[in-house]
């Protein structure tokens, strides 16, 4: 099954010679939608509602981008993918973009060619247990058996955790979030290890979420954000500056309720280069001067995106922590619009 | 009279190869090997040029690199810190231990479901037409799952097993079922076991002897020998008498739960059984069918003459139906033996790690090395086919019908 997928994932690049080498914006603007991988469903993150519309945290970046360049944050065509597909399908030019809580490393960047626009969320490992198990701290869980996600770098720091504190473990690989919370939900796995965020995530979706708890230990440093392919920066500007200017956004107290406001009203420069109703930032990236005010319109800024999927105010009950802009201490900090 | 003569000898012209038959098929083979040469090398030439365009290359040094992550099922010494070569190995005697359970258990199903098909109890032939319609007609995938899936949900976790009043109770005291896997007692060998172990295989060999000479004496002198007893008694005796004299040198490692999981003892985990068991019982539903089609192939009047000879039905079937059924049932079962093989590899879904699970699934996430990745698997596989279909095309060749 899965190799068929890599299999055609190969051949398609192979057949799809020009496609990789165009610029990626004008395909995106010629087919008229943007293809954004995604989660195969995380709730917060990115999970199609009852209706079948995708939402979530890292389906606004795709939305945010494909309202800056097409106009239209509905113009997005979701594609689902796994810890497993997820490169193959960003390297082979089926996606356009990956917004799927991926962890930003050094071999993912130099060695499989992939460039990340930026951290949309600083994350870390943790670990949830049941209650009912009695565990207090991830140390304890000598011999215990852990549910992991394969082809995801929580695999590897979970064998070098084990491994730096000289205790034992029996991993379980799952393929999916859903897989791994009916493994765990059913006893076949002790403990579910995951980013903290995902855990909290899946945790929301449990019928009783307060019979299993996250251990205190954040393991490793997993910031996530979205990524493109090498070699095409103009496309890779697109995304990244999308990005900064949500988070632009929120620091300059720009909102989707004020925005069309700010635009004249405001007397800041950097709010008016970011609205363009001052400079010529859209031209430079190639789009019109209003690409920044649509996607900031149709998704709010990092702080509106964040309190609506995943804030404390939501079943996942995040709070900003290292997630706060910088000005209130966090770590999210965008490169000045000049 | 006419005389015939040879009609002049043409000279070779370039319009025959398209007009004369006696070229004609070449012709268009040579252009179709061509047409195939030059797609093939489109396609390489393709992939090269873009894989350069990207700055990617084909190498195969991240073998040696250390692979970072663990493998719960492994018949061999392996760490985290082992290289993905051996990963690689791991996977592949993963893969080659659930392909042959399965075959083995695949073959016992097939061949007890295909003879009971043809049963004259209503009742049973009935079930067992049941059970390979049933099997046969749903992809395996769906059964792995279900099996899986049932077992996870329906047995109980380690944990159940702790407590004072537990709620599940280990078999015999000495194993436990749980959703995790099978935890039998695993041999402890000490000092002179081994004596135990060579006395053994001496009685299997000496049961083999005895009833050769048995049988050499039925044919020569018409005396016939007990068969049942001795050879039981030859079996066991000797082995059971060396463990005493050697003074108990094999024990029994019990598992025993400790901490999370049970401990010691011999685990067979959840993915190995669900796996083995869908493969066997889904393949099993297809050999079924070849039994039973290797059966009714055998012409109606050699059971007849063998009745008419005075043999019993046990016989009629072990000597004279199924040697001619082999010839029929052989060959297709070597396509369902290279069949579980390589359905060996959904093996993902229940997270077994076979070697698609790792060489084609962690490795080439970690490395991002799909293509060298890949080829290796196709690599792999092909070999494995292709010995699996030599040494059952070795068997066939014994069992054909030798025609003099």
């Amino acid at each position: 099954m899965k190799k068929s997928v890599l299999l055609g994932a190969l051949t398609i690049a192979g057949l799809a010679a020009g496609a990789a080498a165009a610029g990626t914006l004008d395909d995106v603007k010629a087919r008229g939608t943007l293809n954004c991988g995604v989660t195969t469903g995380l709730v917060g993150f990115a999970a199609p509602n009852a209706d079948g519309e995708w939402n979530g945290f890292d389906v606004a970046v795709c939305r945010a981008v494909a309202a800056a360049v097409l106009g239209d944050a509905t113009a997005v065509e979701f594609v689902p993918t796994t810890g497993k597909t997820r490169f193959t399908a960003l390297a082979s030019g089926e996606i356009d973009m990956l917004a799927r809580n991926t962890t930003w490393t050094f071999s993912r960047d130099v060695d499989l060619k992939f460039t990340f626009v930026g951290i949309n969320y600083y994350d870390g490992q943790g670990f949830m247990v049941p209650k009912s198990l009695g565990v207090t701290s991830a140390k304890e869980l000598d011999g215990a058996t852990v549910c992991i996600q394969t082809g995801t770098t929580t695999e590897l720091n979970l064998a070098d955790f084990f491994r730096a504190n000289n205790i034992s473990y029996e991993p379980v690989p799952i393929e999916t979030n859903a897989e791994g919370q009916q493994q765990y939900l059913a006893g076949a796995c002790d403990t579910y290890t995951t980013d903290a965020s995902g855990l909290a995530a899946t945790r929301a979706s449990f019928e009783n979420p307060s019979d299993h708890v996250l251990l205190p230990e954040i393991i490793s440093k997993e910031p996530l954000g979205p990524l493109v392919r090498h070699g095409d920066d103009e496309w890779g500007d697109v995304v990244r500056w999308t990005l900064n200017a949500l988070i632009t956004a929120e620091e300059l107290g720009v909102t989707s309720a004020n925005v069309s406001e700010m635009a004249t009203g405001s007397n800041n420069p950097e709010v008016k280069r970011l609205l363009g109703t001052e400079g010529t930032l859209g031209e430079m990236l190639g789009l019109d001067a209003d690409w920044a005010m649509r996607a900031i319109a149709s998704q709010g800024n990092y702080g509106e995106i964040f309190a609506k999927n995943i804030g404390e105010d939501t079943p996942i009950a995040l709070s900003r922590g290292l997630n706060a802009q910088w000005t209130n201490g966090g770590l999210i900090y965008s490169p000045p619009f000049r | 009279m006419t005389i015939m003569t040879d009609p002049p000898r043409e000279s070779f012209r370039l319009s025959m190869l398209l007009n004369d038959t006696r070229y004609r098929s070449i012709t268009f083979q040579a252009i179709a090997l061509l047409a195939l040469i030059v797609a093939i090398a489109y396609l390489a030439n393709n992939l090269f040029t873009n894989l350069a365009a990207q700055g990617l290359n084909i190498s195969y040094g991240f073998l040696g690199d250390p692979a970072g992550y663990d493998i719960n099922q492994r018949l061999i010494e392996y760490d985290s810190q082992s290289s993905n070569a051996r990963a690689a190995l791991v996977g592949i005697l993963n893969t080659l231990l659930v392909a042959f359970l399965a075959c083995i258990m695949a073959t016992v199903f097939g061949v007890i479901a295909g003879v009971l098909r043809l049963s004259n109890n209503w009742l049973v032939s009935k079930l067992m037409s049941f059970y390979v319609e049933i099997f046969r007609n749903i992809p395996v995938l769906i059964w792995i799952i279900i099996i899986f899936t049932i077992m996870t949900a329906v047995m109980p976790a380690p944990r159940a097993f702790r407590g004072d009043e537990p709620e599940a109770t280990m078999l015999l005291g000495a194993f436990a079922f749980t959703n995790r896997g099978i935890y039998i007692p695993a041999p402890i060998w000490g000092p002179g076991s081994m004596v135990v172990v060579a006395t053994f295989i001496a009685s299997v060999v000496g049961v083999f002897a005895y009833r050769r000479y048995a049988k050499n004496l039925l044919y020569q002198t018409g005396r016939l020998l007990p068969m049942g007893w001795p050879s039981l008694a030859i079996f066991f005796v000797p082995t059971i008498v060396m463990f005493f004299i050697m003074g108990r040198p094999i024990g029994l490692d019990i598992p025993e739960l400790g901490g999370f999981n049970f401990r010691g003892g011999i685990q067979i985990g959840a993915p190995l059984i669900a796996l083995w068991f869908a493969l066997s019982i889904y393949t099993g539903a297809f050999i079924a069918e070849n039994v039973r089609a290797g059966i009714q192939a055998v012409s109606k009047g050699q059971t007849e003459a063998a009745s008419a000879l005075g043999l019993h039905p046990g016989r009629v079937m072990n000597l004279v139906v199924l040697p001619q059924a082999l010839r029929v049932i052989i060959p297709p079962l070597i396509s369902h033996y290279l069949n579980i093989t390589k359905n060996s590899s959904l093996a993902i879904a229940v997270g077994y790690a076979d070697i698609t699970a790792t060489l084609g699934g962690i490795t080439l996430n970690q490395t991002g090395r799909a293509i060298e990745c890949v080829l290796l698997l196709m690599l792999f596989y092909l070999v494995i086919s292709l010995s699996i279909s030599a040494i059952m095309n070795v068997y066939n060749k014994t069992v054909t019908l030798k025609e003099r």
